[in-house]
């Protein structure tokens, strides 16, 4: 036994792996987890049930009234996508970024695993870096799924054509696609933040149930706080205050005004919550 | 090993403290743990036998107190100490929705020491040691308890080992389990890998272990190896005699304390004595004064003190959980 223990101590010295290993495995169980895949569903599901309820419906619909951008989906398909995300972004995706983000740390230290990450060992900043691409991951999952679904959609019930932007200007059925996930880009990074935001609850609790309400709370609280006239000096500050921001990307030429704002707003709470999250994390007592 | 053995212990304490609130979980222990050995760690439930090893293995930090493992100061040194040692802690944990191998292959990857060239091979490797090979693919949702506690092991045993930390290992397991732990632990330990076991059991350590460290109340009331800890112990001798006020009174001449000994069925119907406190007296001194004193001696016994009492005079409560 000896013998064969010095051998295999010999064959794994010179090869060491440069750590991204565990990336790999988080995104794999991520993606692997029956929950995360009932979560894409559902997201997908959206846009279709929005192209069907238009496409049924035997009224027009007025220009002004539901969604932004509903009234023009049944004139080009290629609007479903974007109606859809504007659906999406003030629940259904602060509610799955929510369950994943505040699964981060306190799922695993629920099912005991986080001990064994850290004996392995992970390393506390390394497992939180991971853990946090994790969610970024899932992000951009959840709003390319309602993109593609919505596309699909889009394509397979309603008239393609070249699209009128909010400036006035026609643009290609290639150019609307570009500008469809530039859209969804923007709604990834106006996630970042509630995803970083997640994490650092998720550090305080064993219970993720617990971490997962909280975010999603969270991202109302901020909505909330975002719509009352009275707290006005605050707004800039919510992490939700860009969330809809995205009308800039549909004029020509191309507005990054409000891209580069959200990106920045997001960046501070990243910045922020990691740190934050940094500090409990790497002093916290792994007792369960 | 190709490794020269090394003197300095496995793992060693001074005054480790680890308080919850104003609880001492742990109350300033010296723990010294020589390599090479298969130590017990003995103690009823409660008295900080996890709390001891989740400090020592950095996964909560103590109040005050020093620590070393495997010669390196912790939890400085934790990156570079943690790949040598495999751990069992408060038992196994699992993702139930990746099957055994899933599970084993995630908790690799999160080592960046581990190559991942060989880990398919050392996964397959560490459940075939554990005897769990057949259910490597099943989901862990579906194990029982003692398979998930192999899991466990198995996941200590995925990479060569200098240390061994297994917190109550045979949890869960049956009699046939609990045998292969025990004969798993002694080839290890045979290979050179220092074991760290601990346990509420005592026939359990009694059976695996070369030295012992008991615990009682967040105290480290005793360690040494086994043999010395089981001598320390007060022997006692039994004697059977129809004469029985008349033996006592001459065990208690003699320095020692009488007392009725327990299930004394003894051969002849006549009640036995016992005598406790045997500080250098010769068994065959005692006999000769019993017969010069007239007392029928139709039985003798020196007895040397079992574990399990030294266990329950060390930490007062025997197998009680300490509140």
């Amino acid at each position: 036994m000896s013998a064969e223990t010095a051998a295999s101590r010999n064959a794994g010295a010179p090869r060491q792996g440069k750590g991204w290993a565990l990336l790999g495995s988080e995104l794999s169980v991520l993606f692997r987890r029956l929950r995360t895949w009932a979560m894409l569903t559902a997201l997908a599901a959206v846009p279709i049930l929005i192209a069907v309820a238009v496409k049924l419906s035997s009224r027009p619909t007025t220009p002004g009234r539901g969604p932004l951008f509903l009234d023009r989906i049944t004139q080009n398909g290629l609007f479903v996508a974007v109606t859809a995300l504007v659906v999406c972004v003030p629940l259904f995706l602060p509610l799955t970024v929510g369950v994943v983000a505040g699964d981060t740390i306190a799922g695993e230290a629920n099912l005991g695993t986080l001990r064994y990450l850290l004996l392995a060992p992970a390393g506390r900043i390394r497992l939180l870096l991971v853990k946090y691409a994790g969610a970024v991951a899932f992000c951009c999952a959840a709003t390319a799924t309602v993109t593609a679904s919505g596309a699909l959609a889009g394509v397979v019930l309603f008239p393609v054509g070249p699209v009128t932007l909010l400036s006035g200007d026609t643009i290609s059925v290639g150019e609307s696609a570009w500008r469809s996930l530039l859209i969804a880009a923007y709604i990834t990074v106006s996630l970042l933040g509630l995803s970083a935001i997640g994490l650092l609850i998720s550090t305080f609790t064993d219970v993720p149930v617990g971490a997962m309400a909280a975010t999603i709370v969270f991202s109302v609280v901020s909505q909330v706080l975002d719509n009352l006239p009275q707290l006005e000096w605050l707004h800039p500050w919510l992490f939700s205050h860009h969330w809809l921001g995205f009308a800039d990307l549909l004029r020509q030429p191309v507005s990054w005004t409000s891209f580069g704002d959200n990106a920045i707003l997001q960046a501070g709470y990243i910045a922020v919550c990691g740190a934050l999250a940094y500090a409990k994390f790497s002093n916290k007592d792994v007792l369960s | 090993m190709k490794e020269p053995v090394r003197s300095d212990p496995a793992i060693e304490t001074h005054g480790l403290v680890k308080r919850f609130g104003h609880r001492s979980a742990v109350d300033g222990i010296d723990l010294a743990v020589p390599r090479g050995t298969v130590f017990g760690f003995l103690g009823p439930n409660g008295s900080g036998k996890t709390t001891t090893i989740r400090v020592l293995l950095g996964l909560a930090s103590a109040n005050s107190g020093d620590i070393s493992v495997l010669g390196k100061a912790m939890p400085q040194a934790l990156a570079s100490v943690l790949p040598d040692v495999g751990a069992l802690v408060e038992g196994p944990g699992f993702y139930p929705f990746l099957s055994g191998t899933g599970n084993l292959m995630r908790l690799d990857a999160a080592d960046r020491h581990a190559p991942s060239s060989t880990r398919r091979h050392r996964v397959d490797d560490a459940l075939e040691r554990v005897g769990l090979s057949h259910a490597a693919g099943k989901k862990v949702r579906a194990y029982s308890l003692g398979m998930k506690q192999r899991l466990g092991l198995a996941n200590a045993l995925l990479r060569p080992r200098e240390l061994l930390v297994l917190d109550e290992p045979t949890n869960g397991l049956d009699p046939q389990g609990t045998r292969e732990v025990r004969s798993l632990v002694r080839s290890l330990a045979a290979g050179g890998t220092t074991v760290f076991v601990s346990s509420h059991l005592l026939a359990e350590v009694e059976q695996m272990c070369t030295h012992v460290g008991v615990m009682s109340a967040g105290r480290l009331v005793a360690q040494g190896p086994l043999d010395e800890l089981r001598a320390a112990g007060q022997a006692h001798v039994l004697v059977h005699t129809p004469d029985v006020e008349r033996a006592a009174h001459v065990l208690s001449r003699l320095g020692l304390v009488p007392g009725d000994a327990p299930g004394t069925g003894s051969p002849w119907g006549t009640t036995a004595v016992l005598g406790t406190g045997l500080d250098g007296l010769e068994p065959e001194a005692i006999v000769a004064a019993l017969v010069a004193d007239g007392v029928r001696v139709r039985g003798f016994t020196v007895e040397n003190a079992s574990l399990e009492e030294r266990f329950v005079s060390l930490t007062g409560e025997g197998f009680d959980v300490v509140g």
